[in-house]
């Protein structure tokens, strides 16, 4: 028996539904960003992945296999030319879905399903990198010591390296139990790299590594206001 | 076929729908404009979320 598809059945048949996921998947390409319930945008998201993994590929086989669902050859065109090079540093998730309020008159759950078309953020390509360098050094770390490394050593290098974690400059680690050492009343998260201020919003439930004197001294240490979008 | 022997009293039709209560629906306040807002869903006042904004989002005079 063929495996169901996931998620709701649209339409009210096999081919109206492949008609209506045909036509998202064009307006999407063709508008960068649509409004639709959450269950259509649920299903076409796998298929519009799957066809910029098509125009990444970018042959005339993977064109011909595009236009079987998107029969507009001008969106077509489009998604070769404009949508694919935006995604050639992205390995998949070229699709976003936000949430946005139900509709009026059913009460139907809405999103905008859009394009990621923004390059990756700096700070996800220097993720990468470093995950890759930390990969190569454990490889030559692997081969050049000898195969008999406990995981007790492991455990006890990881620990540390978390000591050792470097005060921020203008910053003071938090007292014993977690209280405001005198004079600093601004939080830092080490975790989200974000400060927080005593009338911010998630500021009684976030737990404070850092303290700071003051907002600036926050923002010079390199932490972000919290809130202010990543 | 099976009937009901007795009519439904009263008593048991009101206390059976004493329990249909309606949940407040839960809120957060957005970090953008500071409106009431659901979360992990674009705020209806100003129409951002996580530091994007979306016009479909905002509410029309005509649903507020």
């Amino acid at each position: 028996m063929p495996t169901p598809t996931k998620g709701p059945r649209v339409g009210g048949g096999p081919a109206h539904e492949r008609l209506i996921l045909s036509n998202l998947a064009t307006s999407l390409f063709e508008h960068d960003r649509i409004t639709t319930t959450e269950a259509k945008a649920k299903r076409l998201r796998p298929l519009a992945e799957r066809l910029i993994t098509f125009a990444k590929r970018g042959d005339l086989h993977a064109r011909r296999r595009v236009l079987t669902v998107v029969r507009d050859k001008g969106v077509v065109h489009r998604l070769f030319a404009e949508i694919a090079p935006d995604m050639a540093a992205r390995e998949g998730g070229y699709t976003r879905i936000t949430k946005i309020g139900a509709r009026k008159g059913d009460n139907a759950p809405m999103v905008v399903i859009e394009l990621v078309r923004e390059p990756l953020s700096a700070k996800k390509a220097t993720v990468k990198e470093a995950e890759a360098a930390t990969k190569r050094a454990a490889k030559q770390s692997e081969s050049k010591k000898a195969a008999a490394k406990t995981k007790a050593a492991e455990d006890a290098e990881k620990t540390e390296a978390a000591a050792a974690v470097e005060l921020p400059a203008g910053a003071v680690a938090a007292n014993e139990d977690g209280s405001a050492p005198e004079g600093y009343t601004v939080k830092g998260n080490a975790d989200s790299g974000l400060y927080h201020e005593p009338d911010g919003q998630w500021y009684d439930q976030t737990i404070a590594e850092f303290w700071f004197k003051s907002a600036e001294d926050a923002e010079a240490a390199g932490f972000k206001k919290a809130g202010s979008g990543s | 076929m099976a009937v009901p022997k007795r009519k439904t009293s009263r008593s048991n039709t009101r206390s059976r729908r004493a329990n249909w209560k309606a949940t407040p629906t839960t809120l957060t306040t957005c970090p953008q404009c500071g409106a009431a807002a659901q979360p992990h869903i674009a705020c209806p006042s100003c129409g951002s979320y996580k530091g994007r904004h979306y016009a479909a989002a905002e509410r029309t005079e005509h649903q507020a």
